[in-house]
């Protein structure tokens, strides 16, 4: 049983380190498939922990640390898009300045508000997202064997941020496959001129995406800085708005591969923490940077087509112009 | 078409204006209700312009719209859609990775949920498809569906919505000429029922074919309205371009030389295995225009670039004067030098860079004459006297090297091209395409250039969808049907039921 026990854990860890992951992978999918390239998820998670940890710390509520993470995230979105549908500005070129600038600005008014080098001040109590025991946890794990305690130790005991990114991953699935709103989202991703002609804003529809987007990106920037971590870091994102990036080019921009990718690129992270000075036998010492370098390996093999095939959305990162 | 009743459309006093362009002036124009009306006019006369005003997509300057009788004010398709107007586009508006009942439901779903909106219009599709004959899998991907299908989701669209005015803009462009029968039955089926029909073409046949009445559009204006039985192409084509056209090109005979190009049991066969061509014999002879007549597809591009080097055949040889080409040889530029020049038949993708100016693309494929410039570099006085120089010399307009090319018009971008390849002086001449999307002006130029290189002893292979340019040119015609060559007829000998027969496929041996 003790296998099951240390599978388990690393399965829990994964978890965690997936869903921000998940959020972010999610957000940049409503944005590609609306036709919008985002490379600023990580700056827009970055400004939402920021915001979140921030808040939280001044209102010692975690829930308005979240709402502050959102919409700090969903105005740097609406940057984006100002720059993306309005402007018709690369979306590549737009997407780099937010991260640049969500980097720098938020060790900036860290350093200025609190001194301690960028840090927000570290969160006690409701401040912080606490662990959700789902009911039956306890029960479960005692009366079922294995299942009861993946239940207990995987499924129950995460936060409320990490239930509200799974609710997001189902919202997503069935608004993009069974809504009005859905189809015509995809429709403006692959052609928005038949959108066009067929009377509907391609602009509207582009800043509805945008902004689930922003609100998506803040939803996993908070988890990091107010459920992971008690606070924020500078650069605590460290990279997971691109291997998001990465997810949804590997998941082939829909929702269920995305959890899928989300999760192994999850549980890679979390066994190179494992194996962190760990001598594999007959291998040595594994260094962890090759082990975090994965994700972006697999999907330049994926995109190389030896896995499978991925096609992005045909309109993504084309401003739409009304041909003449 | 009683009298009492409203027309359908009422144009009245359109402008508009794009930039120094004035696209459309003054435009008036009635359309009855129940008929076909045909608007005809060379490219960039305005029509397309006139319709997308119609259909909400740009704002006229001026003037007023009434629909059936009522002024209406059209700003958005959405009002367009709501006035009960319809349109198929020349680039369709689908979306390909959709399915056909979800391109026919997007913008009409009727509701939040799909569901109900799908399953209304997979019943108001089948109705359709009995009315009219519209048959169609509603469950098929978009992407996946031939032209003419495709083109059907768009007309199912437009009726879907409701609409009693369906315009089409360009539709038989992409179609093969049973497609565009078929269609044309469609539309007569609809003007039966009672719809209004507008046919936007540059092609006299088929307003003569189909319609009721025909305006004729000349530079941004409304120059003609008539009633189709009382009119003739010469006429339309005249009206169209303000002087009488030679439909009929004028070429003498000439007796053909020796031979210059052979190509000896040609296939080529694609990455997936698809043979695109078998077995393609072909001699070209100096002072000699050979047509290839086919559908569409049936390996005549393929053909073109594997002889101008673009691709390799999987099997065969080609000799040039006497000499089997090397593999060495077999690239652009080396056939190039060897007096093998090529007109391709998509000049935006592979004729020119059209972010360019004109004066560079007058260069592109003989940057390496040291005429043009020192050592590596180019000098940019010299091709711009140059272009200016050759630009005269095939009546460019405007004649200005320094342009941006995307600003010319088809006509003139072809005309670039044209120009470029035939002032290298070639031996062998490959033609694709050489009028699509060219106005009648401009084609009857480019029609008169061909003929003068035959007569000065050049080689030239057209390759045209056009059977009537292929006719009309060609000294010699074959025809292709799925990469073979399926017959050969001498130009004078050749008539369009036979070559038809021939670019279908029925042999010879079959027969």
């Amino acid at each position: 049983m003790d296998w099951v026990a240390t599978f388990a854990v690393i399965l829990d860890s994964a978890i965690r380190l997936s869903v921000p992951l998940l959020c972010a992978a999610l957000a940049g999918l409503w944005s590609e498939r609306a036709g919008v390239v985002d490379i600023g998820l990580e700056g827009k998670m970055l400004i939402a922990a920021f915001a979140s940890a921030v808040i939280a710390a001044q209102s010692g509520s975690a829930w308005a640390g979240l709402i502050a993470g959102m919409l700090a995230s969903i105005a740097l979105s609406l940057v984006h898009g100002f720059a993306a549908i309005t402007w018709r500005g690369n979306q590549i070129v737009s997407g780099v300045a937010i991260n640049m600038l969500a980097a720098g600005l938020t060790v900036i008014l860290g350093n200025a508000w609190y001194g301690q080098g960028g840090r927000t001040p570290t969160l006690e109590g409701a401040a912080r997202f606490g662990e959700v025991t789902l009911p039956f946890a306890t029960t479960l794990r005692s009366h079922i064997p294995v299942l009861g305690l993946i239940y207990d130790e995987v499924v129950s005991g995460q936060s409320a941020p990490a239930y509200l990114a799974v609710l997001a991953l189902v919202v997503t699935a069935v608004v993009l496959k069974r809504t009005r709103f859905g189809l015509r989202l995809r429709a403006v991703g692959e052609n928005p001129a038949a959108v066009d002609t067929a009377g509907i804003s391609v602009a509207g529809l582009r800043y509805g995406a945008v902004i689930i987007c922003g609100a998506l990106c803040g939803l996993g920037g908070t988890y990091l800085a107010v459920s992971q971590s008690a606070g924020f870091l500078p650069h605590m994102t460290a990279g997971k708005g691109f291997i998001a990036l990465a997810a949804v080019i590997f998941a082939n921009w829909r929702p269920w591969q995305a959890l899928w990718a989300c999760l192994l690129f999850g549980a890679l992270d979390a066994i190179a923490i494992r194996l962190q000075g760990v001598a594999l036998p007959g291998i040595g010492q594994v260094p962890v940077q090759a082990i975090q370098a994965l994700p972006y390996l697999m999907t330049v093999i994926l995109l190389a087509g030896f896995i499978g095939k991925s096609t992005p959305p045909k309109a993504s990162g084309l401003p739409y112009v009304k041909e003449r | 078409m009683t009298a009492q009743s409203a027309p359908a459309i009422e144009l009245s006093g359109i402008s508009k204006r794009f930039g120094p362009v004035q696209a459309n002036r003054d435009v008036s124009l009635s359309v009855a209700a129940g008929s076909i009306h045909g608007i005809v006019g060379e490219n960039g006369a305005g029509k397309s312009t006139l319709m997308s005003i119609l259909y909400g997509f740009y704002e006229a300057d001026s003037g007023e719209v009434a629909i059936g009788g009522r002024p209406r004010r059209i700003r958005s398709p959405a009002d367009a859609i709501a006035a009960g107007i319809g349109m198929v586009h020349q680039h369709f508006m689908l979306v390909e990775t959709l399915s056909v009942v979800e391109n026919v439901v997007l913008g009409a779903e009727g509701g939040a949920w799909l569901s109900g909106g799908v399953s209304r219009a997979r019943a108001e599709l089948a109705r359709l498809a009995q009315d009219y004959g519209l048959a169609i899998d509603p469950d098929a991907i978009v992407g996946e569906l031939s032209v003419g299908f495709q083109q059907r989701v768009e007309i199912l669209k437009a009726l879907y919505r409701g609409a009693q005015i369906l315009i089409l803009d360009e539709p038989t462009a992409v179609l093969t000429p049973p497609e565009a029968d078929q269609l044309f039955s469609l539309l007569r089926a609809l003007r039966d029922q009672g719809k209004t029909v507008i046919l936007i073409t540059h092609k006299l046949r088929e307003i003569m074919e189909v319609t009721d009445r025909v305006s004729v559009m000349r530079r941004g204006e409304m120059v003609a309205h008539l009633a189709t039985s009382e009119t003739s192409p010469p006429e339309l084509a005249e009206a169209m371009v303000g002087r009488r056209v030679l439909l009929q090109v004028e070429k003498a005979p000439r007796p053909r030389g020796a031979k210059v190009l052979e190509a000896i049991g040609l296939d080529l066969v694609d990455a997936r295995g698809v043979a695109l061509l078998s077995g393609v014999n072909l001699t070209l002879h100096a002072g000699e225009i050979v047509g290839i007549a086919g559908v569409a597809g049936n390996g005549q591009s393929e053909l073109i670039e594997v002889l101008a080097g673009l691709s390799h055949p999987s099997r065969g040889v080609v000799r040039l004067g006497g000499q089997i080409l090397s593999s060495a040889d077999r690239n652009p530029a080396c056939l190039r030098k060897l007096g093998v020049m090529h007109i391709p038949e998509d000049r935006h993708r592979t004729g020119l860079v059209t972010a360019f100016p004109a004066a560079e693309n007058s260069i592109l494929g003989y940057q390496d004459d040291p005429a043009l410039g020192p050592g590596p570099f180019l000098s940019p006085s010299t091709i711009a006297a140059r272009a200016r120089e050759t630009f005269a010399a095939y009546d460019v307009r405007p004649p200005d090297p320094e342009l941006k090319t995307a600003k010319f018009s088809g006509g003139n971008q072809q005309k670039i091209v044209l120009a470029r390849e035939i002032e290298r002086a070639p031996k062998v001449l490959l033609v694709g395409q050489p009028t699509r999307g060219v106005d009648i002006g401009a084609i009857e130029f480019i029609h008169r250039r061909l003929i003068a290189l035959r007569d000065a002893g050049v080689a030239i292979l057209l390759v045209s969808v056009e059977l009537e340019e292929v006719m009309a040119l060609s000294d010699r015609i074959l025809a292709m049907c799925g990469g073979r060559i399926t017959g050969e007829r001498m130009a004078e000998a050749a008539d369009e039921r036979d070559l038809g027969l021939l670019m279908a496929g029925v042999t010879e041996e079959a027969a």
